[in-house]
């Protein structure tokens, strides 16, 4: 496949971007932040409207089936102004999930709801401070007609509120998936505030019963498609990272071609335009390996896992650049709260995490390349 | 569609008969490579063959116009060649700055008279040709080069020197930029001339390097006679032309961040050499690295692949040259480095004669990113004329 846009992707990057800027300028971000809120349900609402909560889910379940390069399209506009949304979470992550692992039942009843934005799912799997999903100590017992989960999961991104949770536990036969209420008796959420404004959640499962029908697929089985879902989250994550970042140098080139200091402006600086320049080429990789990586998910490529930690590890490494060049290269209005440029650095230092960060998908890249 | 494939069948064909064996096989030296050239000895029969062969088909260059003996393929079609080509890793024929350089010049500036007398000549691998630029006293500055062509009435009269003229000792003919007026602004002063190395007053002197023997020369005009016809393009109005063939220049340089095709990656290179420890490398910092260098190595590949496709699809922005020259060579520096890290004391083995250590690699990659443009210079292009930065 050519690495470029079609002309189908490219009229919705327009559209997204239209809707984005409009509805969600970095203005509403500091608005939410200011009055103590997370999200805003009205963007959301506006964002199920566009068809976005449920762009990459089949058409049978209400969704636009429009792939995942345009789904990615969708994110770096959201990242370059900072809209928030459970978008990741519920409309690809966990759609991804109940997609691959529901059956029929399980998929007209939770599928059709996230992509019609009404219910907002959010996947809970890492159980400490740095992203390892393969460490699970959540477990499900099985007992007469269900399952009893006991555990604690930390760092669920949009925990806050979703209202189901897809839980990774590890029962007898190995990894499986449930599917749980927010409501559930013994569940305990407990969001925390970050420094993006966004809320990720605690869930501490204390002899949480759920009935058979919570299962996701077979038991022991979840492994692939939970693979699958961390990919599409790594990608899309990057994808954002790539819009955040791309947005942050475009208003530092901006801000060194009007800034004057000794009668010049500063982007007359030979130290500054090498290191703009050398941040441009770092970017223009990055839109390489981002397209490649959503390309790679919608073709299911063997090299899918490995593109997808490519991808989120080069643009980790180039959002840090981007986001710390920023904020230097404006000097000390860079690191006033009043400034925008400091709300990039702090969604960039999340969104790098999210999914596993440069260490982490740096290391899966070697040990998926044979090393 | 049906014509590409039958023409794939037709190449494929061919090549088959053609190519011979022992041409079928990667370029592993610099001895592998065909010049061609007046003075040119042909390794074997072989390498005689193969170079008639494919130069009688026009397939030394393949898209060139079948008028002056070019294949006259279509992108789709050299694409198709170059695959047929690789399916039995068949070496390029020819080795040219005629090709690569030169010719794309003469193509777009040349007189008609000019293109019917040097273009053949270059597709045949008649004619060596060698490349005067830069001089001891204009490198990155190469606008301010002082080799003077005086105007003698049927002649030119050219003095100076030119250094890091590649192979000029083995060259057949220079392309040159001199200088043909010295009382205007300098850009403005700059001629494209072409002349014959053998005429009375031209010399060359090799240039060692630290990392031993190289092509590079440097080059002495002494009175040199150059007939007027000889002169591409207009009376100074040489540096266009210049700049054009210093972005071709920077094309095939910036190549050199590619991982070459069958070449083993840098990872598998370590595990064979340093072992492993339950499957990974055992020293994990020289993992990390190695990890850190795969991703950019791969980010790279993938971006000349989109600049390609943006390229084919009229998305291309034509920016691509100066960053891919800047972060392939420096990609290139890299992974030298890690490779020597990896070779341990075996790595720093030195050899006179005709093979190239690794530690002789590590140190001629450092030019990569001095020639062609220092990555500097590329650093400020990419500053100036695509961010839009000011000064």
């Amino acid at each position: 496949m050519a690495l470029v846009y079609n002309e189908e992707q490219q009229m919705l990057r327009d559209s997204a971007k239209s809707f984005i800027q409009e509805s969600s300028p970095v203005s509403l971000f500091r608005e939410l932040r200011d009055n103590g809120k997370e999200w805003s349900p009205e963007l959301w609402s506006g964002m199920a409207e566009m068809g976005w909560t449920g762009i990459t889910i089949p058409e049978e379940y209400g969704g636009l089936q429009f792939g995942f390069v345009g789904a990615g399209l969708v994110f770096e506009e959201c990242g370059r102004t900072l809209a928030a949304s459970p978008l990741l979470s519920s409309s690809m992550v966990c759609a991804s999930l109940i997609a691959d692992l529901g059956n029929d039942e399980q998929k007209q009843t939770l599928l059709s709801a996230i992509a019609s934005g009404e219910s907002i799912a959010a996947l809970a799997v890492g159980e400490n401070d740095r992203f390892d999903p393969s460490s699970v100590a959540l477990t499900a017992v099985a007992e007469a007609d269900g399952y009893v989960l006991d555990g604690k999961k930390s760092h669920v991104l949009d925990g806050g509120i979703a209202n189901t949770l897809i839980v990774a536990a590890t029962s007898s036969a190995g990894p499986s998936l449930f599917a749980v209420d927010r409501d559930a008796d013994g569940l305990q959420i407990a969001a925390t505030l970050n420094a993006d404004n966004r809320n990720t959640a605690t869930a501490t499962f204390e002899s949480v019963r759920v009935g058979a029908d919570a299962l996701l697929g077979e038991e022991g089985a979840a492994g692939p498609a939970v693979q699958k879902a961390l990919d599409i989250g790594a990608a899309l994550s990057a994808a954002e990272l790539l819009g955040i970042s791309q947005e942050a140098f475009e208003r530092t080139l901006d801000y060194l071609k009007d800034r004057k200091q000794f009668g010049v402006p500063v982007g007359s600086f030979q130290a500054l335009q090498h290191r703009a320049a050398q941040l441009f080429c770092e970017l223009e990789l990055c839109k390489s390996v981002v397209l490649k990586a959503l390309q790679a998910i919608d073709e299911d490529a063997a090299d899918r896992s490995l593109l997808a930690s490519l991808a989120k590890a080069k643009m980790a490494r180039t959002a840090k650049l981007a986001v710390n060049e920023a904020v230097q290269m404006h000097g000390g209005i860079g690191m006033t709260d009043e400034f925008d440029i400091g709300f990039f650095m702090k969604r960039a230092g999340a969104a790098c995490q999210e999914y596993g960060d440069y260490y982490y998908h740096s290391d899966r890249f070697a040990e998926l390349r044979g090393y | 569609m049906a014509n590409l494939e039958e023409f794939r069948h037709q190449a494929r064909d061919w090549l088959e008969e053609n190519c011979p064996a022992s041409m079928r096989r990667p370029i592993e030296s610099d001895k592998d490579q065909c010049w061609g050239g007046r003075n040119w000895v042909f390794e074997n029969d072989d390498q005689r063959l193969w170079l008639e062969r494919m130069a009688e088909r026009g397939w030394t260059t393949p898209q060139w116009p079948t008028e002056y003996g070019g294949g006259g393929l279509s992108r789709e079609e050299a694409k198709i060649l170059q695959q047929e080509m690789a399916r039995i890793v068949a070496r390029r024929p020819l080795e040219s700055f005629g090709i690569d350089m030169l010719g794309p010049a003469l193509f777009k500036f040349a007189s008609e008279e000019q293109k019917r007398r040097f273009i053949p000549e270059i597709i045949r691998g008649k004619i060596r040709w060698c490349q005067g630029y830069s001089e001891p006293n204009a490198g990155s500055d190469l606008a301010s080069l002082q080799t003077r062509a005086e105007d003698k009435g049927d002649h030119y009269l050219v003095n100076g020197s030119k250094v890091w003229t590649s192979h000029a000792d083995k060259a057949d003919w220079i392309f040159c930029l001199v200088r043909t007026d010295v009382d205007v602004a300098k850009h403005q002063g700059i001629s494209f001339l072409l002349f014959d190395m053998a005429s009375p007053g031209v010399s060359t002197h090799p240039i060692k390097l630290i990392s031993g023997n190289s092509p590079f020369c440097e080059t002495v005009f002494e009175n040199v006679e150059v007939p007027k016809d000889n002169l591409v393009g207009e009376l100074n109005k040489g540096w266009e032309i210049a700049k054009y063939l210093l972005t071709h220049e920077r094309a095939m340089i910036g190549g050199f961040g590619l991982l070459r095709a069958g070449s083993k990656s840098l990872g598998q290179t370590a595990l064979e050499t340093c072992g492993d420890k339950d499957g990974q490398l055992a020293d994990s910092g020289l993992r990390a690295d190695i990890a850190a260098f795969e991703i950019d190595e791969m980010g790279f590949a993938l971006t000349v692949e989109r600049v390609i496709d943006e390229a084919k699809a009229g998305q291309g922005t034509g920016a691509a040259s100066s960053l891919l020259k800047l972060y392939g060579t420096e990609l290139n520096k890299i992974r030298n480095e890690l490779l020597m890290s990896v070779g341990g004391s075996n790595a720093l083995a030195w050899d006179d004669g005709e093979k190239t250590t690794l530690a002789q690699h590590w140190l001629r990659s450092k030019g990569n990113s001095i020639e062609g443009g220092t990555s500097e210079i590329q650093l400020n292009i990419i500053a100036k004329r695509i961010l839009g930065l000011p000064g």
